[in-house]
């Protein structure tokens, strides 16, 4: 049976991990439309939107920044109106850094700019896997997730914010994603995601759409692997299997 | 004009220079870094407020400042201000100008973008300069924007002598004319008299033009005139140059050779005879699209390509090897109907990061800085695109320090029925992609001719920095209007521009272009630079009339530009007109076929090197430990970590495995509903060249195959590809070492049925420093692409368990001629390892192996030969061996050609049979549960060493069975991580 559950990935000039997000997506159920920004003319179709990782417009000025205005100038109402409707968001790495940009995260809302995701304090771009805690319950994205392992890939990825807005996200439960054993680029608090107060929006640097296989882990071959980045997808499908509404 | 400075909280990015400035051995305070925006147009104050706040400046952790200046607190702040030259690309620049639209403002008209170092402390004026030189701007491509705003806002030309003066000062606002000042374009046609002068002013003409020409084939151009009976225009000279360049038409790879006193066939020819003689049915197209193409699955074939982008990266290595990976995966955009890039491969040849500054010769940029803009012009390039760089290696060499060596490498994916092109007349030509500007002009006569200290000045239009997002967006688009067949053929725009790709595809039926259709990146290009210039991420394709409305439209709501400039004929000949002018005219024929090619003289004597002679050591720890801290063997993970190997989320086997340690190919999985996968390995090892380019190339044919078998690859599907980087071929000697090499080519192919589907050749890659010509050694890189038929029964070189059997795979043999061994005792020897034609069961059988499931790990012996093998299988696996070299199979070399004394005797040394480098050769875990199975499926030669056991060490005992060698595995890791950890 054909799935009711329709997602959305967003793509535009540099967007490139729409493919295995697409992937990822379809593998747990949903319908999905894969779009570009220019022929993107409501949300309201969809019950998930997602922005995959890429190097949208070049990471020009800043990683995200640019996307992340158009959606601001062209899309607000959309934007505002999907997420009041009880819908779910996630954005993946490059789609983290235009939520933080809109101001959707923390918030919830489109809004000004609180936190943002800068230069790694190596200075440069690094590819690598790292060992992630589930530190919330509050983000339907991950539950029954704990510790386990997804890879980054980013040269701009060290969370930052001022001090009091890092106290509320630590008050709020809205941290839901932390670093553990190491932290890649500086985070504070290794911070790797957080999500808006009601849970339904999450913004993550690690890619869980590279970890829907066994084989993508880097010790496979030594060790039995769970895919749990797949868990991830499919948490945003069971929140509207369980959901009144879709049944 | 408006100036927006925009400043981040911290530093990062200014603490790694103040780290690099170190290194040049200058101790400073403080760098910051500051981005400064210059905005041009009709716009307010509050317009540019709103630009600044709202686009420009991350409010969380950056601040603002709109035409102020910088406050000058003491005497110990130096200013240095750097902008791109004009007509260089800016790629921050269209960004900036679609983010300004987007905030409902209009009247901007330019954005330039430059950068602003604030250096503290007291250092001389000389000091700053070098600083500024050595590390902050490249004078091919940026200028230091002068700080006195009265003085004409002229950037460093590039012909200028010496560096741009440093001056003290800020730079005041609204000075910087970065905008490129391109004089007003007036049409001029113009003719070169060629018809009435002699040799020497033919030799002049193509000297002052940089045509590259020699005087055969000038002279055989001025007889084409002659029966013509007119001169020609410069643009129909340009074409002719461009075409017949050794760059586009290989022409010592197409010359008849005469070697050793024989005529030999040419050398292009016998490569392309491996291919024919084997006769495999996985080939598709081979030698004669932009890249090779094999099957794969049902559904799609593959192709490949790698190309050099040699002397562009000894100029400007970001832009160099950026706009190297960029036109390589042209290539397999280009290939068929167009591939979809999937895994980019790298390979680079350096100079030692830690050469002397004072020993660099004119005119050259220092190792550490190539490498690190090479590895950075490839990362942002790669990275951006979305295609994982899975698979390459760096090598060091002093040789190439005025000359590195860059291969870029690109796998596609491509459905079965689009791999086939359709030249049709009355097609139109289409151009897609980015704008055309003064970029690239001659980029193929200078990439054909050796490098000089002027190159830099004379070449600097050859040199770009490249636009990755243009380039996605092209292959986005392309790819959508491939599957709804809005094209018929499609080549890219690479070496030789415009006039290479139309002249090339069209050649078979002709066409007529209308070069002021050409989209300009500014005006006052002249008819002549358009049609040869090399501007990036611009793709041709031939258009059927009927679809040209549905392509345009697709190309427009992807905001891609895509312009109508010709027509195909049928005339066969290629017409070039300029507002209706007539400006050039040629029959293809004679542009494709008329390249007169010279008999070439080759000579190869085999050179002899001191033979080492030393006592054998009683502990082989302390040579181990220097093995793989030599930098050739260390690991790379300083350069892989940059790239994005997952992007896609096809990685199966990773360039590093288990714990960090190097693995052997790569294995991805490119369609994520299939379990086939595609393997990616390579071999290159010029140190075995100087000795014998034969075995070399023999050498490295074997190496690329243990390589993509060794991680579950069929050996009978295997493919490759042959790229020679090369000195002077008009010096016999070294035409000698290529006919050497091409021949071990031949014969290694033909030996292990791998045919060569793709190549390419990079001569000239010499350098001048005064009356000494310094060549690169012979570097010959062949790259390997298999086919795995389950991603899961791929195999990694890490250890899996403690208390497994671990086996050694192939014969060695008395070869370390050119090995680690020797090379870390200041040794070269002449020994160096040859292939035996029957190894080719060895794979067959060590395939079976894994195909069975009877393999844990497996790993080649190839630098540092078993000693190296085994130890980074231990720290990659973190588990400990203990093995004994007793059993080792070994055979006494045969004796080929001339006699030479330690021939034909069996290696009675612990030192020379851990090290040798023997062709061939595994080392496998295999369970003990598995050991009948595994022996009795095992045919040749192959013996237990040893086992893996819950220690932390390596341990191995000699052929008289006392310790030779006993180390941490914490220890070896360690020795073979740190140096290049700190780069």
């Amino acid at each position: 049976m054909k799935s009711k559950i329709r997602a959305l990935v967003l793509r535009t000039a540099g967007t490139n991990c729409d493919v295995e997000t697409v992937f990822a997506l379809e593998l747990v159920g949903f319908k999905v439309g894969l779009v570009h920004i220019n022929q993107l003319k409501s949300l309201a179709p969809y019950d998930i939107f997602v922005i995959p990782g890429g190097f949208t417009y070049g990471d020009d000025i800043a990683a995200g920044k640019i996307l992340a205005n158009e959606l601001k100038f062209r899309l607000k109402d959309e934007i505002r109106k999907f997420v009041e409707s009880g819908k779910l968001v996630i954005g993946i790495c490059n789609g983290f850094q235009v939520l933080a940009k809109l101001g959707l995260l923390p918030s919830g809302k489109i809004s000004e700019q609180t936190v943002t995701l800068t230069n790694n304090l190596s200075g440069k771009f690094q590819c690598e896997w790292v060992k992630l805690k589930v530190d919330s319950q509050k983000c339907i994205f991950t539950k029954g997730l704990d510790e386990f392992e997804l890879p980054i890939a980013h040269a701009e990825g060290r969370f930052v914010a001022k001090p009091r807005i890092i106290k509320e996200l630590q008050v709020n439960n809205q941290i839901v994603l932390r670093y553990s054993g190491y932290n890649p680029n500086g985070s504070i608090d290794d911070i790797a995601g957080i999500c808006d107060p009601s849970g339904r929006i999450f913004g993550l640097m690690p890619h869980p759409e590279r970890f829907i296989f066994k084989t993508q882990h880097p010790r496979w071959s030594s060790a039995k692997q769970e895919p749990l980045g797949l868990l991830i997808f499919k948490n945003a499908i069971n929140y509207f299997k369980k959901s009144p509404t879709f049944g | 004009m408006w100036r927006v400075e925009v400043e981040k909280i911290d530093n990062v990015e200014g603490e790694s220079i103040k780290k690099d400035i170190l290194d040049l051995g200058i101790k400073v305070d403080k760098v910051e870094v500051i981005n400064v925006y210059l905005l041009f147009g009709e716009i307010s104050q509050k317009e540019v407020q709103k630009i600044a706040e709202e686009l420009l400046t991350d409010k969380v952790w950056e601040t603002y400042k709109i035409n102020q200046k910088s406050k000058i607190k003491n005497q110990k702040l130096h200013i240095v201000e750097i902008a791109y030259n004009p007509g260089v690309m800016d790629p921050t620049e269209a960004s900036a100008i679609k983010g300004i639209r987007d905030l409902g403002i209009k009247e901007v008209t330019s954005v330039k973008t430059a950068k602003k170092y604030l250096i503290t402390d007291s250092i001389s004026d000389r000091e700053l300069e070098l600083v500024a030189n050595k590390l902050l701007f490249n004078p091919t491509v940026q200028h230091i924007v002068k700080p006195d705003a009265r003085l004409p806002a002229s950037p460093a030309s590039p012909m200028s002598q010496g560096g741009p003066k440093l001056q003290r000062g800020e730079p005041s606002v609204g000075q910087e004319e970065v905008l490129p000042k391109t004089p007003a374009g007036y049409f001029n046609l113009v003719y070169i008299d060629l018809l009435d002068v002699g040799d020497k002013e033919l030799l002049a003409i193509s000297k002052n033009n940089q045509l590259g020409l020699n005087l055969t084939e000038l002279k055989r151009i001025q007889q084409y005139f002659k029966n013509l009976n007119r001169n020609p225009t410069d643009i129909e000279l340009e074409t002719i140059a461009q075409t017949w360049s050794e760059h586009c038409v290989h022409k010592t790879f197409k010359s008849r050779i005469k070697f050793g006193g024989k005529f030999i066939e040419p050398l292009f020819s016998t490569i392309k005879k491996v291919t024919s003689e084997l006769n495999l049915p996985f080939c598709v197209s081979v030698f004669k699209d932009n890249a090779g193409i094999v099957k794969f699955t049902n559904g799609y074939n593959i192709c490949f390509k790698v190309e050099t982008h040699n002397h562009p990266s000894a100029l400007e290595p970001y832009g160099g090897a950026g706009t190297g990976i960029g036109g390589v995966i042209r290539d397999t955009l280009g290939a068929g109907l167009g591939a979809k890039p999937i895994l980019n491969t790298d390979v680079f040849c350096f100079g030692p990061p830690d050469y002397q500054a004072k020993k660099l010769p004119k005119g050259t940029l220092h190792p550490k800085r190539v490498m690190k803009g090479v590895v950075a012009g490839v990362r942002d390039y790669g990275n951006k695109l979305g295609i994982p760089t899975a698979n390459g290696a760096v090598l060091f060499d002093e040789r190439y320090v005025g000359n590195p060596v860059v291969y870029c490498g690109n796998v596609g994916l491509i459905p079965k029925d689009k791999c086939g092109e359709e030249i049709v007349p009355g097609d139109l030509v289409v151009l897609i992609g980015g704008r055309t500007g003064r970029d690239g002009i001659h980029g193929v006569t200078f990439a054909s001719g050796e490098l000089t200290a002027k190159s830099e000045a004379i070449s600097s239009g050859a040199v770009q920095i490249g636009n990755p997002i243009m380039e996605k967006k092209v292959i986005d688009v392309l790819i959508q209007a491939r599957d709804k067949g809005l094209y018929r053929a499609i080549t890219d725009c690479g070496g030789g521009g415009l006039s290479s790709a139309v002249g090339e595809l069209a050649s078979s039926c002709g066409a007529i272009v209308d070069l002021e259709k050409v989209p300009l990146k500014y005006k006052g290009l002249s008819y002549c630079e358009i049609w040869i210039s090399e501007a990036q991420e611009r793709m041709i394709i031939f258009v059927p009339p009927r679809k040209l409305n549905q392509l345009l439209k697709l190309c427009s709501s992807e905001d891609l530009p895509a312009t109508v400039i010709g027509k195909l004929t049928n005339d066969k000949k290629l017409r070039l007109k300029y507002h209706d002018k007539k400006v050039g005219e040629l029959d293809m024929e004679f542009l494709h076929q008329g390249v007169p090619l010279k008999t070439k003289i080759a000579s190869w004597k085999k050179p002899h090197f001191k033979e080492p002679d030393f006592p054998e050591p009683s502990d082989l720890t302390p040579y181990l430990l220097k093995i793989l801290s030599s930098l050739n063997v260390c690991s790379k993970e300083w350069v892989i970590r940059q790239y994005d190997h997952e992007v896609q989320g096809g990685s199966v086997i990773k360039p590093l495995v288990g714990a960090n340690g190097p693995g052997d190919a790569c294995v991805a999985r490119p369609l994520l509903d299939s379990n086939y996968g595609i393997v990616v390995g390579c071999g290159i090892n010029p140190r075995y060249g100087e000795i014998d380019p034969y075995w070399m190339a023999g050498s490295a044919i074997d190496e690329a195959l243990r390589n993509v078998v060794a991680v579950g690859a069929d050996p009978k599907r295997v493919a490759i590809l042959d790229n020679f980087s090369w000195g002077n071929p008009d010096n016999e000697e070294r035409l000698g070492e290529l006919v050497r090499a091409v021949q071990g080519c031949y014969m290694a192919a033909k030996a292990y049925g791998t045919p060569f589907i793709s190549g390419k050749d990079s001569l000239n890659n010499e350098y001048r420093v005064g009356n000494k010509t310094i060549s690169i050694p012979p570097t010959l890189l062949i790259s390997a692409i298999g086919i795995i038929e389950d991603v899961n029964k791929s195999i990694s070189s890490d250890l899996k368990s403690p208390g497994d059997l671990i086996y050694i795979i192939g014969k060695t043999y008395n070869e370390l001629g050119g090995s680690h061994y020797y090379y870390v005792q200041g040794y070269k020897g002449n020994d160096v390892p040859e292939i035996r034609t029957k190894n080719s069961l060895i794979f067959k059988s060590l395939h079976k192996a894994i195909k069975a499931g009877l393999i844990r790990a497996c790993h080649d012996c190839s630098e540092g030969g078993i000693g190296v093998a085994c130890a980074e299988m231990c720290f990659a696996g973190e588990i400990g061996m203990q093995i004994s070299l007793s059993n080792v199979p070994q055979a006494a070399r045969q004796l080929t050609g001339e006699p030479r004394l330690r021939r034909g005797e069996k290696i009675k040394r612990n030192d020379k049979l851990l090290f040798s480098e023997s062709n061939t050769r595994f080392i496998v875990e295999v369970s003990r549960e598995n050991q009948a199975k595994f022996e009795k499926l095992m045919s040749g030669d192959f013996a237990k060493l040893g086992v893996t056991d819950e220690s932390d060490e390596l341990k191995i005992f000699g052929l008289n069975g006392n310790f030779i060698l006993k180390a941490k595995i914490r220890e070896l890791k360690e020795a073979w991580q740190k140096p290049l950890k700190l780069i």
